[in-house]
C-alpha cells in the first residue's frame, strides 16, 4: 500500500485531535484529544521515516512518546487539583478571569 | 546439533559493538546547561533526604550557586571566543555555541537568578502561625480551603519544591535558543514549558485562580506544542532530517551528495510551507504574539507573581531566540514567504497589545498585555533580516527582561488583607504614601514606554533603526504609533499614583528582605544604565549577532 495514504490517516487524525480540543467542554477529553494530536504526529514521523529510507522519524517517535508522558504526569497532576477545588473539570466553568 | 548451531538457523551474528561511533560531546561548551541541570536534579534529591526545615535554605542555595557557575561558564566560552570566531555546532549537531545563544543564556541566567531570589521572597505575607512564608501554597496538593491545607499551614509546610521546577525550566529555556535540530527544539519547548504549567498551578493566595491558570496554559500550550510537532514532522518529511544545516540546504537548493533513497521523496514544496506555518506557530505561542495570545493575560494574572515575572522574562527571551534561529538559519532562502505573514503578525500585535491595554483595570492583565505589545515591537527586529536585526533583538530582550522581573517584583510589594492587591484602583496615591516604591515603578513604566534615558528607549530605537534599514519603514511607523497608544497607559498609572489622593482602606507596601530588593534595584540599575550608556552593550549584542549554521 502507499506509504502516503497514512499520512492523510495522520492529517485526519490530527485534525479529530484539534477539533475535539476545539469542541469538547471536558478537560480530561480536550487532553485525550491534544494526545491524540500527538500520536498522529508519531504516525507521519514514522511514514516519512518509511518514505525516506532513514531512522530518524522513528526516533523521533520514542522521542515523541516520553514527551507524551511527560506531559500526561504534568496535565492530569493540574487537572485532578483543579477537579479536586471545584469539583467539575469543565473548561467553560474554570472562568474567573474575564477581561 | 549444538546450540549455536540451532541459533544460526534464523539469526545472523550481529556487526561487532564496537563498530558503533561514539558520539562526541563537547562537555565543556554545554557546561552552563548541564550545571543547571545537574544542580535542578540535586534540588529533587535535597526534596527526598534533607529534613523539611532546611531545605528552603538549601535549596535557594544550590540554585543560586547554580545559576552563578552556569552565568560564569557562559561568560568563560564567550570570552574564549565561541561567540565570535569558534562558534561551532557541538554534541553531534544538536546544540549551536555561537554568538546569539551565548548571549541569550546569559540573560535568561542573570533573570534565572533575580527569579530566584523573588520566588524565595518570606517577609512579604504575613506569618502564619509563627512560620514565615512566601508566595507559595503551604502543600499544592491540598483542596483550597479545606483542613488538609489548614494542617498543611498550621504545620508550616512550603513548596520548595518550586526552586528544582525553576531550574528544569531554565535548563529547557538555556537548550530552546541554542537548538541546532528540530528535536532538540521540540524537547527544549516541553521541557522548559512543564514546570512551568506547574509552577503557575502553586500560589498561596487566590488559589483557585492559581489553578485555572495553570489549567488554561497547559491546555493551550500542550495544543500549540502537538502543531508545533506535526510541523516538524512536516519538515522531517520535506527535508528528510531535521538538521538545521541540513533543512536549510535543501530549501537553498544547495545539497550536495544527497542520498539516492532520499531524492526521490524530499523537496515537497507543501510540506515545507505547511511545516513551516505550524512550527513558527507554535514559537509565535511562546513569545505571545497576537493570534496566539489568548493564554497571556489570565495566566499572567493567575499565576503567582514571582512566577509572572520570571514566565514574563525568561520565556520570551528564550523563544525570541529559537524563532531568531530558526528563521534566520534554517529558513533564509524562505524569507520572501515568511516575512509578509510575519509583518502582519507584527501589527496586529503591536497594535492588538496596545490597545487592549488600555482598557485594563489589573495592573498584572496591563503588564500582561504591555507584553504582548512588546513582543510585537520585538517582532519588528526580527523582521528586519539583517545582522542588525539580530543584534537589536538581542539587545531588546536582555532590557526587557530586567524590567519585566523588576516591575513584577513591585507589584508584589504592594498588597493588602488579601494578598496582593492587584485592582489598578488600590494604586491610587501610592506615590504619596510609599514615594521610593512608586517612583521605582514609575521608571519601570517609563522604560516600558520607551522614553529617553531607560533601557526601553536604547531597544526599542534600535530595533526600529534595524526594521527600517530592513526595508520595513511601514512597521515601524505602526510601532511608533502604538508606542504612542502604549505610553497613554503607562502614563495613566503613574499619573493614578502621584496624582491622585489615597484611599483610606488603600493597600500598605510591604517591606521586603534583602533579596526582593536586590531584584528590584538590579532592574531599576540596568534599566538606567542601558539607558544612559548602551552603547558597550549595543556592542556586544552586535559581536554577538551571527548564528553559526
Amino acid at each position: 500500500m502507499n506509504p502516503v495514504n497514512y499520512l492523510y490517516l495522520a492529517a485526519l487524525l490530527f485534525t479529530i485531535g484539534a477539533t475535539g480540543v476545539l469542541i469538547r467542554r471536558n478537560a480530561i477529553v480536550v487532553f485525550m484529544c491534544i494526545e491524540l494530536m500527538l500520536n498522529a504526529c508519531n504516525l507521519a514521523f514514522v511514514v516519512f521515516s518509511r518514505m525516506h529510507g532513514n531512522l530518524d522519524g522513528q526516533i523521533i517517535a520514542f522521542f515523541t512518546m516520553v514527551v507524551a508522558a511527560a506531559e500526561v504526569v504534568v496535565g492530569l497532576a493540574i487537572i485532578v487539583s483543579l477537579f479536586r477545588s471545584r469539583h467539575s473539570a469543565s473548561v467553560d466553568d474554570a472562568s474567573l478571569m474575564k477581561l | 546439533m549444538s546450540a549455536s548451531a540451532v541459533h544460526s538457523l534464523w539469526t545472523t551474528a550481529a556487526e561487532p559493538i564496537s563498530k558503533i561511533d561514539a558520539p562526541k560531546i563537547e562537555y565543556a561548551q554545554l557546561s552552563p546547561t548541564l550545571i543547571v541541570i545537574g544542580a535542578a536534579v540535586v534540588g529533587v534529591l535535597i526534596e527526598a533526604f534533607v529534613p523539611r526545615k532546611s531545605r528552603y535554605y538549601a535549596q535557594v542555595f544550590v540554585a543560586v550557586v547554580a545559576l552563578a557557575a552556569a552565568f560564569s561558564a557562559v561568560v568563560a566560552l564567550a570570552a574564549s571566543g565561541y561567540g565570535t570566531t569558534k562558534a561551532h555546532i557541538a554534541a553531534m549537531g544538536a546544540i549551536a555555541v555561537d554568538g546569539p545563544a551565548l548571549f541569550l543564556q546569559g540573560t535568561i541566567l542573570l533573570a534565572g537568578i533575580l527569579g530566584v531570589f523573588t520566588f524565595a521572597e518570606r517577609r512579604l505575607d504575613p506569618q502564619a502561625h509563627g512560620n514565615r512564608v512566601d508566595a507559595f501554597a503551604a502543600q499544592a496538593s491540598a483542596v483550597p480551603g479545606s483542613d488538609t491545607e489548614k494542617a498543611a499551614v498550621k504545620a508550616g509546610f512550603t513548596t520548595t519544591e518550586v526552586f528544582p521546577l525553576l531550574l528544569f525550566a531554565i535548563s529547557g529555556m538555556l537548550v530552546f535558543p541554542s537548538a541546532n535540530d528540530l528535536l532538540t527544539l521540540f524537547v527544549a519547548l516541553e521541557v522548559f514549558s512543564l514546570p512551568l504549567y506547574l509552577l503557575c498551578a502553586v500560589a498561596r493566595r487566590k488559589r483557585l485562580m492559581s489553578q485555572e491558570a495553570a489549567v488554561k496554559y497547559f491546555l493551550l500550550g500542550a495544543f500549540a506544542s502537538a502543531f508545533t510537532l506535526f510541523g516538524i514532522a512536516l519538515l522531517y518529511g520535506y527535508a528528510g532530517s531535521v538538521s538545521y544545516a541540513t533543512i536549510a540546504h535543501v530549501v537553498d537548493g544547495t545539497i550536495t551528495n544527497v542520498d539516492p533513497a532520499l531524492a526521490g521523496t524530499m523537496g515537497n514544496d507543501v510540506l515545507l510551507l505547511i511545516g513551516t506555518a505550524l512550527v513558527v506557530m507554535g514559537l509565535l505561542f511562546k513569545v505571545g504574539a497576537v493570534p496566539f495570545h489568548m493564554w497571556t493575560p489570565d495566566v499572567y494574572q493567575g499565576a503567582p507573581t514571582p512566577v509572572t515575572g520570571f514566565m514574563a522574562a525568561a520565556t520570551k527571551v528564550a523563544a525570541f531566540g529559537a524563532l531568531l534561529r530558526l528563521l534566520y538559519v534554517v529558513l533564509p532562502g524562505l524569507r520572501w514567504d515568511w516575512r509578509p505573514v510575519m509583518w502582519a503578525v507584527a501589527v496586529v500585535t503591536m497594535l492588538g497589545g496596545a490597545i487592549v491595554a488600555i482598557t485594563q483595570t489589573d495592573i498584572k492583565r496591563l503588564l500582561a498585555y504591555s507584553s504582548i505589545a512588546h513582543a510585537g515591537f520585538i517582532l519588528a527586529g526580527v523582521i528586519a533580516t539583517s545582522p542588525d536585526g539580530v543584534s537589536s533583538v538581542l539587545f531588546y530582550l536582555g532590557a526587557y527582561s530586567f524590567v519585566t522581573i523588576g516591575a513584577f517584583a513591585v507589584v508584589t510589594l504592594v498588597r493588602d488583607a488579601g494578598g496582593e492587591a492587584t485592582h489598578l484602583s488600590k494604586w491610587a496615591g501610592l506615590g504619596r504614601r510609599s514615594p521610593l516604591v512608586a517612583a521605582v515603578f514609575a521608571v519601570f513604566l517609563l522604560a516600558f514606554a520607551g522614553i529617553p534615558l531607560t533601557s526601553g528607549f536604547a531597544g526599542k530605537f534600535a530595533v526600529f533603526k534595524a526594521a527600517a534599514e530592513g526595508g520595513a519603514g511601514a512597521l515601524v511607523v505602526v510601532g511608533v504609533i502604538s508606542s504612542a497608544i502604549a505610553a497613554f497607559f503607562y502614563i495613566r498609572v503613574i499619573v493614578l499614583m502621584f496624582f491622585s489622593e489615597p484611599k483610606p482602606e488603600g493597600p500598605t507596601v510591604a517591606v521586603p528582605s534583602p533579596l526582593t530588593m536586590t531584584a528590584i534595584a538590579a532592574g531599576v540599575a540596568v534599566t538606567l544604565v542601558l539607558g544612559v550608556a548602551p552603547q558597550y552593550f549595543l556592542n556586544l549584542a552586535s559581536q554577538a549577532g551571527v548564528f553559526v549554521r
